[in-house]
């Protein structure tokens, strides 16, 4: 048996140009197969997991996968946000607390989520470094993103504009990162948390700016001036961060009732109170929809199954012709050694030898080609995001 | 008697050729050259006699055995213990370097270990043949002599009681020619083997104890 490795290793090697070709040959096609698996496989697992800790989630009418979605892993925005009345409502029911979620802006790519502190408790997340949402403009980061922004507490995480070239619109705000979760393993690693009020500030539903009711304000400022009120107007600079000496000035304009939240995450204490609430808002009038995330989660993966199995048929293809194009190379192999075996087998060497030499060659190019690929699927899995 | 050839008929399967010998012996330790013209069967015979290929009649024995009738693992043993072959095409493997192909007869065959001692024994007889610097290289960057003394080294390493060399010295300059027989010739003495050496040289049976003649068709 040692010769025969002997052999195998030292013809592999002289011919390494042919050997490399043929493992990286194999090795793709097992890759490709294992790895799309396996990724459907963990993505699947995670989403599934992420939908039962979730079991509803309400949102205004559209889409239900786009409810999910964003109101689960914080992906795409909703068409139209709920009010706070709306949760106001559903915290009158009884049946559960209505845990909002406002997810529209990023900050250097990642989700800017305005919650309250019920959330934090709803998904246990605790802090691993520094504190809790204080005030406006903090911010505490999931693990990954901290981790990707090489931000820590005191840092300043700025957000991104919505359109740079909308000067009406909302302005970027530097926010004070005052905590860093411990890792989860869920979207909520690649979250930028902030208070509800930071949320509207982002959306330009509350601001802070120079007091502008003085007397010495410049008329280029201001819209119009009466006695008991002043109107200003789009130049009066806006604070983009809030600082011990500007937070006073912040103010929400507005209804309070009327300020938007995309999404409500009711927890309910039981089944019983869970089915109750739904009840209250099956009506086909009704502006609020009330989802089972796990249900809609597994109507989104069958269609995503649906995909896999046409993926699956094409690895079936490529694996037949992966084989087949083994076979001849195998055939091809031993017509250009036919002279090497039959030297092998004249010198005393059986013909089953020169079989088992082929043979072992072909074992040890699998081999390789099985690590390469375990190597190239173990980094995916490292490299990919674990949900 | 080391090699006994009796009534030996043999027809090619892919040709018309037959080959015919009545009678050839070859006596332990006795060194025979084998000459003839081309067509004539020589490197058939050698087939024939190391069991490679079947006669169709007649009866062939080496060292008392007749490999005919073992089976084929009994012929593959037969070879590897009781043969040294040197092929007219030297039929080196590519990928080993000289060291381990003078050394590939000891990996096939389990009686024999490519230890220190085989390993000091193809060096001897490497350097003997003057292709010892080039222990590491692969056949392709030999020259066909050298080849031919990698080929040579091979058969011998193992020590075996019966030599069969087909035309050995075909592609060989004066020089290397007259090494490579000395080398053979010597190693025979030496090791009391039999010599069965196919050759077109004219002035190399000489040398040998006695030279057989096969004629068109044997």
């Amino acid at each position: 048996m040692g010769s025969l490795f002997f052999l195998a290793g030292q013809s592999l090697r002289h011919r390494r140009g042919q050997t490399a070709v043929l493992v990286f040959g194999l090795a793709v096609p097992i890759y490709l197969v294992l790895a799309v698996n396996g990724l459907v496989l963990r993505y699947q697992d995670s989403l599934v997991r992420r939908a039962e800790a979730t079991p509803l989630v309400a949102g205004g009418p559209g889409s239900r996968f786009d409810l999910v979605l964003h109101a689960l892993y914080f992906r795409g925005r909703v068409p139209h946000p709920l009010k706070m009345a709306d949760l106001a409502a559903m915290r009158e029911t009884g049946y559960a607390l209505p845990i909002p979620l406002h997810v529209r802006h990023t900050a250097r790519r990642f989700p800017v989520v305005g919650t309250t502190l019920d959330y934090f408790a709803f998904r246990r997340l605790e802090v691993a470094v520094g504190g809790q949402l204080l005030q406006l403009g903090d911010c505490v980061l999931g693990a990954a993103a901290a981790a990707e922004l090489r931000l820590g507490p005191g840092g300043r995480l700025p957000t991104d504009p919505d359109n740079l070239f909308d000067l009406a619109g909302s302005y970027p705000v530097k926010l004070l990162v005052r905590g860093v979760l411990s890792s989860a393993g869920t979207p909520d690693d690649r979250a930028v948390f902030v208070d509800l009020k930071t949320a509207w500030l982002l959306d330009g539903l509350c601001h802070g700016h120079a007091d502008v009711t003085g007397t010495n304000t410049e008329a280029a400022l201001l819209l119009a001036r009466t006695a008991t009120n002043v109107t200003a107007g789009a130049a009066v600079p806006e604070d983009t961060e809030v600082t011990p000496g500007n937070i006073a000035s912040f103010h929400l304009h507005g209804d309070p009732a009327d300020l938007p939240v995309s999404a409500v995450l009711p927890v309910a204490p039981d089944a019983r109170s869970a089915t109750l609430l739904r009840g209250r808002y099956q009506a086909p009038e009704s502006t609020v929809q009330i989802l089972a995330a796990r249900g809609v989660v597994e109507e989104l993966l069958g269609l995503v199954l649906r995909i896999k199995r046409f993926f699956d048929a094409n690895a079936l293809l490529v694996a037949v012709s992966t084989g087949l194009f083994l076979i001849l190379v195998v055939l091809l192999s031993l017509r250009l050694r036919r002279a090497e075996m039959e030297t092998l087998f004249r010198i005393g060497c059986a013909r089953g030898f020169t079989v088992r030499l082929v043979g072992l060659e072909l074992g040890l190019v699998a081999s390789m080609a099985l690590l390469v690929a375990g190597a190239g699927i173990a980094i995916t899995f490292a490299l990919a995001p674990a949900w | 008697m080391m090699i006994s050839v009796e009534n030996l008929v043999f027809h090619h399967p892919r040709s018309t050729f037959t080959l015919r010998v009545p009678s050839l012996r070859v006596g332990k330790g006795e060194r025979v050259a084998l000459t003839g013209p081309s067509g004539a069967g020589k490197t058939t015979l050698l087939n024939l006699i190391a069991g490679v290929l079947l006669a169709d009649q007649g009866v062939i024995r080496v060292g008392g055995v007749e490999p005919a009738r073992l089976g084929q693992a009994g012929r593959r043993a037969f070879r590897v213990r009781t043969l040294g072959l040197v092929f007219q095409d030297f039929q080196l493997l590519e990928y080993l370097g000289v060291g381990e192909n003078i050394l590939l007869p000891c990996r096939i065959n389990p009686a024999l270990k490519p230890g220190p001692a085989a390993r000091e024994r193809a060096r001897e007889l490497a350097r003997r043949t003057g292709i010892e610097h080039r222990w590491e290289h692969r056949p392709a960057r030999l020259s066909q002599g050298e080849q031919q003394r990698v080929a040579l080294c091979r058969a011998l390493v193992a020590r075996p009681p019966c030599v069969l060399a087909d035309e050995p010295t075909g592609s060989l300059d004066l020089a290397t020619k007259t090494r490579v027989v000395d080398l053979l010739l010597e190693e025979c003495a030496q090791t009391g083997a039999s010599l069965l050496m196919v050759t077109h040289d004219p002035a190399l049976p000489a040398r040998f104890d006695r030279t057989i003649s096969l004629g068109e068709g044997g």
